[in-house]
Parts: C-alpha cells; structure tokens; sequence
C-alpha cells in the first residue's frame, strides 16, 4: 500500500482521474441544459457512440483531429435535430424514446464500423497541451496542466454553462420552462423553441462527449462507451442540476475509478478481489448522495411534454 | 398508426440492407424465417421472448408506480446469482422441489436488488434512475467476482480458468415441455407471472395503491395511503420479475451454467433495456406485454439467423430496434396510450384521472 | 375487450405471420444440401477485423485447404446468442461448426450431444468433454510469450514493462505467464508490472491500464484479447514498443510493434478438416506451438531490436528444440 501513497503515483491517480471524468463531463453538462428545460435523454450514450464513431472515421480518412471534434459534434446536433421531433413536435414519451435513440445509436455505430472500417488502425489526437508556466510548477502542472486541449475545454465549460444557466435571459427562460412551461407560455416564451435549442445543445455535447472518448482512447469499437453516457445521466441528479455538482460527481467517478485501477497496476488487488474494488465508484456514488440526501432540485415538469391546448 | 409506423421503420431498415449491396426482401426474409419460420424457430424466438416479457411485466409494475427503473440488468444478473447459490447448495433436492426452489431463489435476489434503490428513494429521497444505474454496474462486479472465486467451476480453478460455474444440478433444469423443442416451462412461468401481475394491479389494492401513487403521490398520501412502502414495493416487485428473468436465464441455458465474459450484456442480452421497450410497447399493461415480447423477441432472434444467412451484422437489427421504437412512440395513437399510462408523476396540479383500460 | 389498440395488435400478428409463412416459402437457405460441398462455420465473440483473437481464426480458416464454404458469425459476446448460432450451423448441415471463445465450452457441451454426425471444434482449451464429435484446441502462447518477455527485458531501458491483460484465463493467461517468466529468466531485475482488467472489450480500460503503466515507467508495453487496441494507442502516443500477440499487429504501429506472436490456427484445424473427411469427427485435442508452425513470432523491420532480436531468434530454436522450460 506505501506503493500507492508515493508522490509520482498519487499525481498519476489524479491527472487519470481528470482524463476519464471528462467524457462524463461532456455528456452531463449536454443533459443537465436539457433537463433544466424539462427533457430527459436517455439516448445519451447512443448520441456518444455515433459521436465516437463519426470521429474515428473522419481523423481514420482524413487524419485531421479538428474535423473528426467538427463531425462528432455535428453528428451529435443532427440526433438532436431528431430528438426535437420526436418529443417537442410530436410530444412523444421521453424516456423511451431515448431509449430508442440509445439503441439505435448503438447499433448504428456498430454496423457502419463493421462495414466501413476495414482494419481499425489507431488515430492520433491532439496530444498533450502544457499550459505555458502553469504546467511547470512541479507535481500539481502534472496533475492538471498537461492534458489535451479537449479535458480543458470540457471544464472551461462548466462556468460556461453555470453562466449560461444562471445569468442569461436565456438561462432564465430554461429554467422557467423546466419548473412551469404553462407559466412561461403564458409570458410569452415559446417553449418548444426553448426546448429544441437546450436539445440540440444537449446532444451536441454528448456527440463531442463521444468524439472526445474515441479521440482519447484513438480507436472505436463496438459499444466503445460501455454504458457511460447512462452513468452521464447518473450524474445530472447526483450534481443536483448544477453544472459544478455534475463536475463533482464526475470526478468523483474518475478518481476513484483512476485509483482502483492504480491499484491493479501495482499488484495490490489482482484476481478476482480486484472485481470488488471496481464496484467502488458505484457504491461511492449512492453512499455519497444518501449522505448528501437531497430530495429537492428536480426540475418540476421534467419528462412532462408541453402541449399548448391543455 | 402504429402499423405504419413499424412498416415505414422496416423500409428505412430495407433502404440500409439496399447500401449495405443486400436485397432486403432477402435480408427480411431470412429474419422472419429465422424468428417464425418453423417450429423449432418458434420455440427458440419464445425463449428469446422471455426475459423481455417479465423485465417487461416489472417495467409495468413499476412504470405504473411512477418509479423508473433502469436497473434491470442488475436485478436479472442479481436473480442469477441466488438462485445460482441455491442449486450449487442443494444440488441433490428432488427436481418437483428443486426447480421452483431456484426459481424463487431468482425472485428473492431480484428482489432484494430492487428494494435498495426503493428504499433509498422512499427513505433518502435518491433519485431511482441514479441508484438503479449505480447497483447495474456493483451487479456485473459481483457476477465476475463470484464466477472468478466463489463459485466457479473447480475443475477450472486449476484449468483454463473459465470464468462459470460447474454444470448445474441436473435437477434443477428447467423441464422441457411436450414436443421435441428446447421450449422449457420458463415461457409458462413468465405467462403466468403475466396475469398474475394483471390481478395485481388491476383487482388488489396493493395494485390501486401502485397506481394511485403512479398518478398523483401527493393525492395518495392525503387519502391516507403509505406512499413510501408503496414505492419500495414498486421496485422490489420489479426487480423480483427480472431476478426471474436471470434465473430462468442461467436454468433454461444451453450450458446450463453461469458464464461470464465479464460483462452485463453477455449475460442478459440487454434484455433489461429491451424489456422497457417490450412493456411501453404493450401500453404498459402486463397481457399486451405478452404480444409485444414475442415481437421483440422475435427480432432479436431472427436477427442472428439474418447475420448468417445474408452477412449482415446483427448490429442493423439493433439499430432497427430503436427505430421501431421512435416511430411508432412518434406517431399519434401509442402516444397516447403511453402517455395516460405513465400518469402524470410528481404534478401536484389535478388532471383528469383517466384510467388506461385493462 | 376488442378496442382500436387491440386490433392494431392483432394487425401486427397477423401481418408478421404471413409474412413468415411467405419467407419461409421463399426463403430456405443452405438446407442440410447433399452436394458433396465441406462447409465450416465460425462463431467467435468479437469483430473479424479485431487484429487480435477473433481475426485469427478468421484468417485460419480462409488459408484451409478442401473447404468448399465458411460462414463466419462474429461479434456474439452473448452467450446464449452464440450458443443459438452454434445450434443453428449444425442443424443446417454444416460439416464443422467452430466455437472459439472460452465460454461457449458449456454450450458446446450439450449441443454437441444432440448432433452426433457433425463435427466440433472450440478453444482456446483441451477439453473435449468426452465426445468424439468434439475437438478442442489450444495454443502454447506462454512460448511466444516466454520469448517477447525475453526480448522485451533486453530491450527496456527503464527497466519496467507493462502487460494489459483482459481474464486471467485460456491463452491469454499461458501468454502472459509466458511473459513474465521469460523476462525473469533474461534479466531478473527488470520489473513486469500485469494488469488484468477483468474484461475482454472494455477498450477504454485497457487505454487507462496501459497510462498507469507508462506512469509507472515503462517503456515497453504488451497485451492480448481484442481490448487491446486500446492500449496499442497509448503506447503509440508515448513513444513505447510494443509486442503483439494472436496476430500480426504491426499495422497497428509501423515504428511501435517489435514482434507479433501470430496463431496459425490452420495448422490444427487442416488436420481436423482432413479427419472429418475421412470420417473421424473428433475427439482430440490439438495445441498449436513453435515446433508444429502453428505459432510464429513475425518480427516486424521497421523496428530495430538491436541485441534483442539474436535472442528471441536464439529462445524460438531452443524452445523449438525443447530446450526451454517456459514455466507456464
């Protein structure tokens, strides 16, 4: 154990932690502004798929990272275009719509690997950025300031978006009709144009969430995600809707899942244990919000589809 | 209508067969003949066709309570495992007794995995969809820490090391039914299990209480119901039909054993997704899930015959599935439904209490 | 009881059974056909094109010779799915049905009761659970393994290597116990840190566990089973080698990949193909290894080995000539 309690392991625990939370990250902000409007997406995770894949793809073909981010968040708002549809136009039931997303994504982005891709060679993303000065100051530049420019981006969002949210006439509009769409008609803001920019904006987050994994890992394959945009929406309620508190949750997530995972490498669980120390973030998770035990925070006309005549 | 809205799925399917260089009729064809085209098909699609039916049967439950719950897959894998322990325990109890011993094994363990995440709601005010997401993944850890150590086959411990168990108690195989088909009385069981959920919501009041605090939780705890039992009791039931579906899953396999490749899907085929799909499909209404399964199953399972017989990956039908599921929640009358169905769940404005018909 | 949403019910039904009965009239492909065509069929849990296991196979049947036929299903990584396909092929008359992946042996187990006149082949294992339908096969991949350790411990100037491993089972556990014995052997003091993820396609762990070694210090990097991709990546983004196993994974990085221990599984599945011809369907079990050519070390010249490449060459004669205990 005094393995993992040495300096150059605990700062590699921390600078991994920050790298897996940030596709989590992604695709929480993305659905947090969606649900702040009062549309769940549980078709999160097939979003990141067609993401990753549309990624992968373009940087495979045309070896530009910057075109493979461009096509993942375009994938990513064209699902939105989709999702609007559905559950603003046509004010179908959102969570199984998601879920038709989900599958859909899912198997689309697998189908058009295996027959497009012919050997799935590695791309090359964007390698590490150190941030002048910052980058310098030894232990903590490593932990934080020797990332890819994309982990900075996806947290140079989170004030972002806590702005967006909170300070905006158009934040305040989101949040007004996520509590009382009926109220915010009533005053004039239309809510199915309010709905369809936080969804497009929510699924354009989480095909870059998806673009961002493929690019990080540098391959795709089937299921790449492996269930986390779900863990993404997870999140959302764990940070309570705030964009700081799905930026908790996530790296809560990734450190911890950073840590056991240091743990394996030293040899300090192996074999079948090293099962029961992968359930750690999980557990973490519920202990944490049981302990937190907030019942407040729900936007109230979540999953509720507006329909002007009632 | 909702036929049409499956059939236009299946021309956009038909439109990807046509770039993928597959004539789709042919590319159908070897679906539908692989899913219904003859007996032994028949058998094998209502195989396929009984997890999604009693995830399907919990979703209803549930769904009906206002409760979400995701955490399927863990409540199957969490069925699997004890009513696993319970045959590896007592492997020599007479089959009459054995058999259903396991079955209800599956049930306590589905049902456990569903009463945390009620509980939790109930009592700490955790959101069902955060805790039910959580315990899936501790489910699969638990599954592959088991198969590796506890329970695995001891003639692998010193072998290859595959993580499963030993053969099962042949008493505890599900009996065949009559006629020469893998078909095993776990169809019938989930049959069952389909209009005893019926009676439940719709002739107990243990079912009125479900739904009343699906439609309005604030008006059931003025009229003096207990909302938070109810809501634990929403997804322990749930649960204790998926910890069925596992079960059945491990007892009516080919290999009669637990096997794992590590993860959750391996095991349950994502039929803790799909079964969402099967009871929103049904109306949420156990008996309409019982069509709707044998569909979906049906899909899923000719899917594979499709890959074999025309070199499509079965990776098309998947993304088929969700399709299917987006028009037809798109168009107007399933919308509806669905939408009554589903109650109106934390809105303390009065609505019309319109009561989907049974 | 008879509503509208009933009858678009009872519509669905009845349009998917005539549906049905019209495919089933049209469509009855590859019926048990007496045409005298050999047809094998392969059902493995991951991508043909995974450069790793599931390839593997996939280029060892199409090298076979006297097989008329091959029908590959791939990417069942649900067990009863693959168990269903394997039933399927039989029953479709195929003259060898190939189950490769470990966890389909208790499928195959009872399947292959029902189906006394066809053949079975399924590994990585040597069990073939008494049937004489049945064959099982394996590879020696500690051999190839116990040489790339070796290779990889003369070669490391940081003294550290790390190996990214899916399930401490089958061949992935011979290879990678292979590994670790052949480094200790060549040089004791360099340190092997292994890292089993528990999964067999869980890519982005396999990227993680790779970063924690490269952390930890090393320079060289190995791993098996098709998540391995993931950390071949993070090796290529760090400046590591690495050494490739069940196939060649060179294209995977021209400058990175020092050698590939590549399965020639068709050295064992020829003989089996051959028997069923002749009318034995099974029963045995069949390892490929450096001595038979079923395993090949492939070096790979865009890298320069250095010192490292006389011994690798040195330990596949020695082991070839059974000189060599690999301690797996």
């Amino acid at each position: 154990m005094t393995d993992f309690f040495t300096m150059a392991s605990l700062v590699f625990v921390v600078g991994s932690g920050i790298r897996l939370a940030t596709p989590f990250l992604l695709a929480g902000l993305g659905e947090t502004i969606g649900q702040r409007s009062g549309v769940l997406n549980l078709g999160v995770d097939g979003v990141m798929l067609l993401g990753a894949f549309g990624a992968y793809w373009t940087i495979l073909e045309t070896g530009r990272p910057v075109a493979g981010v461009s096509v993942g968040l375009g994938v990513g708002l064209v699902m939105g275009v989709v999702y609007g549809v559905v559950t603003v136009t046509l004010r179908a039931e959102q969570g199984v719509s998601g879920i038709g997303i989900f599958l859909f994504g899912l198997g689309m982005s697998d189908l058009l690997f295996q027959k497009k891709v012919g050997t799935p060679l590695p791309i090359r993303g964007f390698g590490e950025w150190h941030v002048p000065v910052l980058s310098r100051i030894p232990k903590v530049g490593e932990m934080f300031f020797q990332h890819s420019v994309l982990v900075y981006l996806a947290f140079l969002l989170v004030p972002l978006v806590a702005f967006l949210l909170n300070r905006t006439t158009f934040g305040l509009n989101v949040r007004a009709v996520g509590e009382n769409p009926a109220a915010a008609d009533s005053l004039g803001v239309s809510v199915a144009r309010v709905r369809y920019t936080t969804i497009l904006l929510a699924n354009g987050l989480a095909g870059l969430a998806g673009a961002v994994l493929a690019i990080e890992l540098g391959i795709f394959q089937q299921n790449l995600t492996n269930g986390q945009g779900f863990i993404a929406i997870a999140l959302v309620y764990f940070g309570a809707w705030r964009p700081i508190g799905v930026m908790g949750g996530a790296l809560l997530f990734g450190m911890v899942s950073a840590t056991v995972l240091q743990w394996k490498t030293l040899g300090l669980v192996s074999g079948a244990t090293s099962s029961l120390t992968a359930m750690a973030p999980a557990i973490l998770t519920i202990v944490a919000l049981v302990v937190i035990s907030r019942t407040v925070g729900q936007p109230a006309a979540l999953t509720r589809p507006f329909d002007r005549g009632l | 209508m909702p036929i049409g809205a499956v059939v236009a799925a299946f021309l956009v399917g038909g439109v990807m067969l046509l770039t993928l260089g597959v004539n789709p009729i042919r590319g159908y064809g070897a679906l539908l003949d692989g899913a219904f085209g003859d007996v032994d098909a028949l058998a094998d699609t209502a195989i396929k066709s009984m997890p999604l039916l009693l995830v399907g049967i919990g979703i209803c439950i549930a769904f009906r309570a206002s409760v979400i719950n995701i955490g399927g897959e863990g409540q199957m894998i969490a069925g699997a495992i004890v009513s696993t322990l319970v045959a590896l325990a007592v492997p020599d109890v007479p089959r009459l007794l054995l058999v259903p011993l396991v079955l209800l094994g599956g049930v306590v363990g589905g049902a456990i995995w569903g009463a945390i995440p009620g509980a939790l709601k109930a009592y700490s005010g955790v959101n069902e969809i955060l805790s039910t997401i959580m315990l899936n993944i501790v489910a699969v850890q638990l599954m592959n820490f088991l198969l590796r150590d506890l329970i695995m086959d001891p003639y692998e411990k010193d072998g290859g090391r595959i993580p499963q168990t030993r053969r099962l108690s042949h008493n505890s195989d599900l009996p065949l039914l009559p006629g020469d088909t893998r078909l095993h009385i776990g169809v019938l069981v989930a049959l069952a299990m389909a209009v005893l959920a019926w009676v439940l919501l719709w002739r107990t009041s243990l079912g009125y209480r479900l739904r009343a605090v699906g439609h309005s939780p604030a008006a059931a705890r003025y009229a003096g119901m207990p909302v938070k039992r109810t809501i634990v009791a929403a997804l322990t039931l749930s649960g204790a039909m998926c910890g069925l579906a596992g079960a059945i899953l491990v007892f009516g396999s080919e290999s009669h054993r637990f096997v794992t490749d590590g993860s959750s899907v391996g095991f349950t085929g994502s039929a803790g997704f799909n079964g969402i799909v099967t009871a929103l499909f049904g109306g949420l209404h156990p008996l309409w899930t019982i069509p709707s399964s044998f569909f979906f199953g049906g899909l899923l399972f000719g899917a594979n015959a499709m890959q074999r017989a025309v070199q499509v990956p079965a990776a098309l039908i998947v993304a088929l599935n969700g399709l299917v599921v987006v028009f037809v929640v798109s168009s107007d009358r399933m919308r509806r439904a669905v939408g009554e169905s589903l109650g109106r769940g934390r809105d303390p404005a009065p609505h019309d209490d319109v009561e989907a018909q049974p | 009881m008879y509503t509208r949403r009933n009858r678009k019910w009872l519509g669905l039904m009845a349009m998917l059974a005539v549906l049905a009965l019209a495919a089933g009239a049209c469509g009855s492909d590859g019926e048990a056909a007496d045409d005298g065509l050999f047809r094998i069929a392969v059902v493995a849990p991951s991508a043909s094109n995974d450069l790793a296991f599931t390839q593997s196979m996939v280029d060892a049947v199409h090298a076979l010779d006297g097989v008329d036929v091959i029908d590959i299903t791939d990417g069942t990584f649900i067990v009863d799915d693959a168990a269903a396909a394997v039933r399927g092929y039989a029953k479709d008359g195929y003259d060898l049905v190939i189950a490769h992946g470990s966890q389909y042996g208790g499928s195959l187990q009872e399947i292959a009761k029902d189906f006394p006149d066809t053949a079975f082949a399924w590994g990585t294992s040597n069990d073939t659970f008494g049937l004489d339908n049945v064959s099982a096969y394996t590879a020696a991949s500690d051999q190839g393994g116990y040489v790339m350790g070796a290779m990889a411990a003369a070669m490391t100037s940081s003294g550290v290597v790390g190996v990214i491993g899916p399930i401490a089972v089958g061949d992935a556990k011979l290879y990678v116990d292979g590994f670790v014995n052949g480094a200790a052997a060549q040089d004791p003091s360099v340190t092997v840190n292994v890292n089993y993820i528990e999964s067999f396609s869980d890519v982005a762990l396999a990227a993680e566990a790779a970063e924690g070694h490269i952390a930890n210090g090393a320079d060289i990097l190995t791993g098996t089973a098709q998540m391995v991709v993931g950390a071949t990546g993070v090796a290529a983004e760090n400046g590591a080698k690495w050494f490739g196993t069940q196939s060649n994974q060179t294209a995977l990085g021209e400058d990175m990949v020092v050698a590939s221990q590549v399965y020639k599984w068709e050295k064992a599945l020829q003989g089996i193909v051959n028997g069923v011809k002749n009318g034995d369907l099974g029963g045995g079990s069949h390892t490929i290894n450096l001595e038979n050519g079923g395993i090949v070390i492939e070096f790979n010249d865009g890298v320069d080995a250095g010192d490292a490449r006389a011994i690798g060459e040195g330990l596949i004669a020695d082991i070839k000539a059974r000189m060599v205990d690999t301690g797996a």
